[in-house]
């Protein structure tokens, strides 16, 4: 065992210890605290359970490199998953809060019809389990990339300790992990970052410092025939980068796991101060991330620009065994890199580097020593793990509380009800388990769709259903039935799933784009459909009235 | 609750016995809320997207700005428009005599 393993090791053991510790400390009695953590969860830490729950495996491992090789329109992943709080905060959060229940369909279903909640609960499995099969994919390959444990056995530990505190506490254990695991992820992000900007700058912020170095970025990308790092729209055109973006705001603000973290606040105004603690831990790592990709890739292009392939840097040869980086058989030296396979296949470029390589390797790149390193293994699997835990339970709730004792047991007792809640969710971690080991083909390309599909169905149709007391069952029906037709239509006639082929993007829009489009087509459909058919009950009617004022008016007495 | 709660101003709270207070307080609401989504769109959207490339014709500490804006300044812009509401909401619960009791102190 090398040395970073062995620090790997220890903090993987270490954190997850506590993960176990809390799950003790954790658990629930009653569905109230399985489904929502007895809405006693106070504002800051309900912030930090929302980050963790947000940041996911490819937040923490693969965004930075991402970045680094889109340049400038790295900004869509940026602007796009945290501008999506802002709509949150002020469109969602406080209100579905007031009115207080367990989960998304469950609004919907009061709102508008039993209708409605069926398909919102069906929509919600099936976005969060092509999201869950990610995350314990993510989890099994940083088991196999720092301790050499075979990615099956990987996914199993992982899923073994999110079953522990997942079952028996539920929402208020995952809750408490959360905290735990964005601590551990944050730290493990931030002290390679900082690092890394002051050997390079000196000055150790590297928010601040990366613009010292973006002359010298550009410079090493006209060498190696790169598009310049800060010029926009190289990767994507204009209106793509629009839509996507746009895409990504309003599908995180539609999104079920991150919606319910705000079911579990004390208050309405808890959960709008959750919501600002919230998107200031987020930005702690999404403000690092530009500047990590931007330094790692002058690093990387500056220690392998003309360099003769067996005279490469020594990270080059370490990571070789894993697959993320190639060096090319026909090349005596390096003069172009990609991150593209395919172009890589064809011969075109010397060096072949993966996206995740930059977060991974970035200590090691930078020449940190061994316990950074092993630390930041410790904070993938937390990502990875506590974005899975959240999704398990929007799964198990959707299941349990949504379909299960409305269309099966009826009458079912507390005692029941948190019994086959536990069920479901054991359930829901095996099959994420089988998932994992063997990601269906699709998955990788359908997760990054999750977004658009969550824009087109669920944002729309919650944000008229608070705002527009007008809007009703038939509307709604018909508004996310549109969106979801057009939106998944557009992506199968551009995209290879399921067998179909792929065709040239319409106006140079998309898939992961045509979300915003599917949303307007949803948001128009609900009000035409709306107006066109009779108004809602008065009882609704009062509902929405209701939602509006976080308590009663406190009248001054005469 | 005792009887002799107060707004901060000290009066009853403002828009009626009715429930005309009730338009008040939701207009009010709605128009912070839709300044906000104003600066929302024009910081992202305008000067990380719709006009970075005018903007990158400015560089600060290295930064060309709409560069800046569409990797850093969005972000920092987004925390600042969710403080503010935070803090201008609590304000109009109080006002409005609709916050609530049991309080969970933001920054507390």
């Amino acid at each position: 065992m090398s040395e970073t393993q062995v620090w790997a090791l220890v903090f993987v053991v270490l954190s997850f210890g506590v993960y176990i510790y809390i799950a003790w400390r954790s658990r629930v009695k009653e569905t109230k605290g399985f489904f929502v953590a007895e809405q006693n969860v106070p504002a800051v830490a309900n912030g930090a359970a929302v980050a963790a729950d947000w940041m996911s495996a490819a937040s923490f491992i693969s965004m930075a490199g991402l970045i680094a090789f889109l340049g400038s329109d790295g900004s869509i992943y940026l602007m796009g998953w945290t501008g999506g709080y802002v709509l949150l905060a002020l469109l969602l959060a406080p209100y579905l809060r007031k009115w207080g229940k367990f989960t998304v369909p469950e609004f919907v279903g009061d709102r508008f019809s039993e209708t409605v909640r069926s398909v919102s609960a069906v929509v919600a499995i099936i976005v969060s389990f092509t999201y869950v099969v990610g995350q314990m994919a993510g989890g099994g390959i940083v088991f196999a990339r720092f301790l050499e444990i075979p990615q099956a056995g990987g996914v199993a530990i992982a899923a073994a300790v999110i079953f522990t505190y997942a079952v028996f506490g539920g929402m208020k254990g995952i809750t408490w992990t959360q905290v735990a695991q964005y601590t551990v992820l944050i730290v493990a992000y931030l002290i390679p970052a900082w690092a890394v900007a002051h050997t390079m700058t000196g000055i150790p912020i590297p928010q601040v410092s990366f613009g010292q170095i973006l002359d010298e970025l550009n410079a090493l990308q006209a060498e190696f025939g790169l598009d310049q790092y800060t010029q926009a729209f190289t990767a994507r055109p204009q209106i793509d980068v629009f839509l996507v973006t746009m895409a990504l705001m309003i599908g995180t603000a539609g999104l079920p796991h991150v919606i319910i973290r705000f079911y579990t606040t004390k208050s309405v105004r808890g959960s709008r101060w959750s919501a600002l603690w919230a998107l200031v831990f987020i930005a702690l790592l999404y403000t690092t991330a530009p500047a990590v990709g931007a330094f790692t890739k002058v690093n990387l292009l500056d220690g392998v620009q003309g360099q003769a392939v067996d005279a490469l840097p020594q990270w080059v040869q370490n990571w070789q065994a894993t697959g993320l980086v190639s060096v090319s058989e026909t090349s005596e030296t390096v003069n172009s890199v990609t991150n593209n396979a395919d172009t890589f296949a064809a011969g075109e470029a010397d060096l072949l580097v993966n996206n995740d390589i930059l977060v991974l390797a970035s200590p090691e790149i930078a020449g940190l020593p061994a316990p950074i390193v092993g630390l930041v293994a410790a904070g993938g699997l937390a990502a990875a793990m506590s974005t899975a835990a959240g999704l398990l339970l929007v799964i198990s709730s959707s299941v349990s509380h949504d379909l299960y004792f409305r269309y099966v047991d009826h009458h079912a007792s507390e005692a029941r009800r948190l019994g086959v809640s536990r069920i479901a969710m054991g359930l829901a971690v095996l099959v994420a388990i089988y998932f994992g080991i063997n990601p269906p083909a699709f998955v990788a390309q359908v997760v990054a769709f999750a977004f658009g599909l969550a824009a087109s169905t669920f944002f729309p149709i919650l944000v008229l259903g608070i705002f527009w007391k007008r809007a009703n069952a038939a509307g709604a029906v018909s508004g996310m039935l549109a969106g979801l037709v057009f939106t998944a239509s557009y992506m199968i006639y551009t995209l290879e799933v399921f067998g179909t082929s792929a065709n040239e993007h319409v106006l140079g829009i998309s898939p992961e784009g045509i979300g915003t489009i599917g949303a307007v087509v949803n948001l128009v459909v609900t009000i035409v459909v709306s107006l066109a058919t009779r108004p809602p009950s008065e009882e609704v009617q009062e509902m929405v009235e209701q939602i509006r004022y976080p308590s009663e008016r406190e009248e001054t007495h005469a | 609750m005792s009887d002799d709660v107060m707004t901060p101003e000290g009066g009853p709270p403002p828009g009626g016995g009715s429930n005309g207070w009730r338009k008040e307080y939701w207009r009010k609401n709605l128009r912070l809320m839709v300044a906000l989504l104003i600066v929302w769109f024009a910081v992202s959207f305008g000067c990380g997207i719709l006009f970075v490339e005018q903007l990158n014709q400015v560089v600060i500490a290295g930064f060309p700005l709409g560069f800046w804006f569409a990797q850093q300044g969005s972000i920092y812009t987004f925390i600042v428009l969710i403080l503010v509401y935070a803090i201008r909401m609590d304000r109009l619960d109080r006002e409005y005599g609709v916050h609530e009791r049991d309080h969970d102190g933001g920054l507390t």
